[in-house]
């Protein structure tokens, strides 16, 4: 399987820790991740390119996850990147917005490898 | 946060004391999957809750509210270094982050768990307090209860109080 470029979204250093956790532990081979704090660091990440799949929190401050995606929308070096959400909302709204603006998937906290595992594996590659 | 706090809206929720049950099973399942731990529910605990660490989340919209998560230092860094790794218990502050995410995860699936909540309750961010030595006051009335649940040789107590 291919080594995976991951970028992180969470505005969370503990949770962005945990989710490439999750990540190792499902078996997920992992060439570099790279962090972001927010949906506007996000954006710089995604422009150097080269990424193969984004996890990212929806509430944030300064740019919450349904902005980055509508932005990430209009960048090139965004298109055919899939991203997940990763979110402790309850709310159904919240999420059928994020599928609807781009997000490929979602995953609800608390979460296990093998959770994150089964959401993932099926989008690496599926985009390029 | 204010400002998406306001934007919850509907009709209040009245707090029911089946609640208990359902924040039990939110704290286990958290635990548990995050942090490989499986939680004992305590069915006589001390009166008093205790330990040097407290994480709160306040919830605001149809119910306000606050969740809040106490334990002691060896359980957090216990607790921190299995969601992190080895070397996450050499960090305080990364000990007292763990906390307040397990907190903030113990909140989200409680309020997932009731319908009328999910979609009009807001949590705030989590919040820590380190130190024994402190009384949290909350706006009466209020109701609530608290939960005290085994991990090995400690306690890990688990309070959700809403405000009338």
């Amino acid at each position: 399987m291919k080594k995976l470029k991951v970028l992180i979204v969470d505005d969370s250093a503990v949770m962005r820790k945990i989710v490439e956790r999750a990540l190792r532990q499902a078996g997920l081979e992992i060439n570099e991740v790279l962090e972001a704090s927010n949906g506007a660091e996000a954006l710089v990440e995604v422009q150097k390119g080269s990424l193969d799949i984004i996890l990212s929190d929806i509430n944030m401050p300064v740019m919450d996850g349904l902005e980055f995606l509508r932005n990430l929308a209009k960048l090139d070096a965004g298109k055919g990147v899939p991203v997940v959400m990763i979110t402790t909302e309850g709310s159904e709204a919240r999420v059928v917005e994020a599928l609807s603006v781009g997000a490929k998937g979602y995953i609800r906290k608390p979460f296990t490898p093998e959770q994150v595992k089964e959401r993932v594996t099926p989008l690496i590659g599926s985009g390029k | 946060m204010s400002s998406t706090m306001n934007r919850a809206p509907g009709t209040p929720v009245r707090f029911e004391a089946s609640w208990k049950t359902i924040l039990e099973c939110a704290v286990v399942e958290v635990f548990q999957m995050m942090a490989g731990a499986h939680l004992q529910q305590v069915p006589s605990p001390p009166d008093e809750a205790s330990g040097h660490h407290t994480a709160m989340v306040g919830m605001a919209g149809v119910l306000c509210g606050m969740i809040t998560i106490r334990c002691g230092d060896d359980t957090a860094s216990k607790l921190a270094s299995c969601m992190l790794g080895g070397d996450a218990a050499s960090n305080q502050s990364t000990i007292r982050d763990a906390l307040g995410e397990l907190c903030n995860m113990v909140a989200g699936n409680f309020k997932s768990k009731i319908s009328t909540l999910a979609d009009h309750c807001m949590l705030s961010v989590p919040t820590v307090i380190s130190g024994e030595d402190y009384v949290l006051e909350t706006a009466e009335p209020s109701e609530g209860f608290r939960v005290a649940f085994s991990l090995e040789d400690s306690l890990v107590w688990v309070s959700v109080v809403i405000h009338t």
